[in-house]
């Protein structure tokens, strides 16, 4: 049986993959992201030749200079891609892991905002990925904005998502547009499910007569990769995770 | 120097800078600042950096109401979620919260380090973030005949930071490993108290395999010894975190009466107060 995180982390894995998008060779992961590190592994195990920097990695990791070195090789344009996520998320790809309600959250307090203000315009390539797809997360308009999905001339900015992943579906995004577009559904989501969840609007309507395609399923190859050797490599930096979706402990 | 010393020299309204959970956290420090804050002498007002997120050690000090304000990018207890302390503090209006990008933190203490007024930053235009910072500037890069607005960051020298490191030696040069972003944070600090599991005969700098990750005396006021200091967060390759503690502590603290049950069994109980 095919665990949740198990086809988030495939779906993920193929969008780092998708040879339209701006190559990928030197990918980042920052905190509390099991999902993606194990997408990233995933790619790697696979035998893309692709450098993984994971934050958060207490042996190994590959910075001697912390958090400092990511932003500063960001700033210079050598992280190709990272991966966001957003208490909120709106229809433009804005960002907000400040709160909900009056600054800076007096209604629902996020953690913060981390490194996105800086990083979702440093790096070509984002994924945005949040496992929770209802109507309070995917709002019409975020209550605060960490990081902007689209910038004005005269900001400078190397890109902006690719898309984003949820426990629901995969959207696409369009950044000439601001807008995203719906992409795959997973198992057990219609079109009307999806947007009953969604509090912002969306294009795809095009599919709803025939129902978007399904996101694909991990290979079995796939599959023996992340419940081996991946999980392997994410043990000490996700215990809960890897105890969670794999009842392996460290 | 013991523990109690180091935190005896903490004054109130003090703008304490500390690491994330994941790089050197001083945990003993924090937990004798509390004890300390429950005495006569309670330090009381400060201000907190974190450099450039926050975790344990700032959310038992708010708890303890020894916090007026906080700057930070983020505050979580990584995968025991939330901080719950923060939170209840952030909604009763009891701490000022001053929101931070981690890169902006960094170029802050970059400039301290320097000694120049201002860096400039990439990034930020088009946050929140930024808007509610009337300090920091934007203005047009004046190297560019183009459009190309960037962001200035003042300045910041923290009055005290404090952190845990492996190893000190007899000299006070102090050993981080590869975790040299602490460095920064000392260079800028006017005053650094650091906590350490022992200390080595001899001078670290004088081994070409350690200097690399050592501080130099010339930045560190105090150092005591603290066995196990970093506990709950992991430190290097000494020991990892303990995340069942951390789930105990943010389930503990999510009440009032929670977190004060905690403090007497892990902050105040004589068996922990080392």
């Amino acid at each position: 049986m095919i665990q949740p995180e198990e086809r988030l982390a495939a779906a993920i894995a193929s969008l780092i993959l998708d040879p339209a998008a701006p190559p990928a060779r030197h990918i980042a992961v920052g905190a509390a992201s099991p999902v993606p590190a194990a997408a990233c592994w995933l790619v790697r195990l696979m035998g893309h030749p692709v450098r993984l920097s994971l934050l958060h990695r207490r042996e190994g990791n590959p910075f001697t200079e912390g958090s400092r070195e990511l932003f500063d090789l960001a700033g210079q344009g050598r992280i190709d891609l990272f991966f966001l996520g957003g208490g909120q998320i709106d229809g433009q790809a804005n960002l907000n892991l400040i709160g909900t309600g009056e600054w800076p959250g007096r209604t629902v307090r996020f953690p913060g905002s981390f490194g996105s203000a800086f990083m979702y315009l440093m790096v070509p390539r984002t994924i945005l990925f949040r496992e929770e797809h209802s109507l309070r997360v995917l709002v019409p308009q975020v209550d605060a904005v960490s990081a902007p999905g689209v910038s004005p001339p005269g900001h400078f900015r190397r890109g902006t998502a690719q898309a984003l992943v949820t426990g629901r579906c995969v959207f696409r995004f369009d950044p000439a547009a601001a807008r995203f577009r719906l992409a795959s559904l997973h198992p057990g989501e219609t079109a009307n499910s999806v947007r009953a969840a969604t509090g912002f609007d969306y294009d795809g309507d095009d599919y709803e007569k025939d129902g978007a395609p399904p996101t694909a399923d991990p290979t079995p190859d796939q599959l023996a990769l992340l419940r081996g050797p991946v999980c392997a490599e994410m043990l000490d930096t996700y215990p809960e995770f890897c105890a969670r979706v794999w009842r392996r402990s460290a | 120097m013991t523990l109690d010393d180091l935190t005896a020299q903490v004054p109130d309204g003090a703008l304490l800078a500390l690491p994330p959970d994941n790089s050197l956290s001083p945990g003993a420090f924090a937990r004798a600042l509390v004890r300390r804050s429950m005495g006569v002498r309670g330090v009381r007002g400060l201000r907190l950096l974190g450099v450039p997120v926050s975790g344990y050690a700032t959310d038992l000090l708010i708890g303890a109401g020894c916090v007026a304000q906080l700057q930070t990018s983020a505050v979580t207890l990584g995968e025991a979620g939330t901080a719950p302390r923060f939170c209840a503090a952030l909604a009763d209006g009891s701490i000022e919260l001053l929101d931070a990008t981690c890169p902006a933190i960094h170029t802050m203490l970059q400039a301290a380090e320097k000694g120049v007024p201002f860096l400039p930053l990439r990034g930020l235009l088009g946050s929140d973030v930024l808007t509610h910072r009337p300090h920091w500037r934007v203005m047009q890069n004046p190297f560019s005949n183009a459009a190309d607005l960037i962001v200035l960051l003042p300045a910041l020298a923290p009055d005290i930071a404090a952190f845990h490191a492996v190893l000190a030696d007899a000299h006070g040069n102090v050993w981080v490993g590869r975790r040299r972003e602490l460095a920064t944070l000392a260079h800028a600090a006017r005053r650094v108290f650091v906590t350490v599991e022992r200390v080595v005969p001899g001078n670290l700098l004088d081994d070409e395999r350690l200097a690399p990750g050592t501080i130099s005396a010339t930045y560190i006021e105090a150092v005591a010894v603290a066995a196990h200091g970093a506990w709950p967060s992991a430190l290097l390759d000494e020991y990892p975190a303990d995340a069942a503690h951390l789930r105990e502590y943010a389930s503990a603290a999510r009440t009032a009466d929670g977190f004060r049950d905690y403090l007497e069994r892990h902050v105040l109980a004589p068996a922990h107060a080392a």
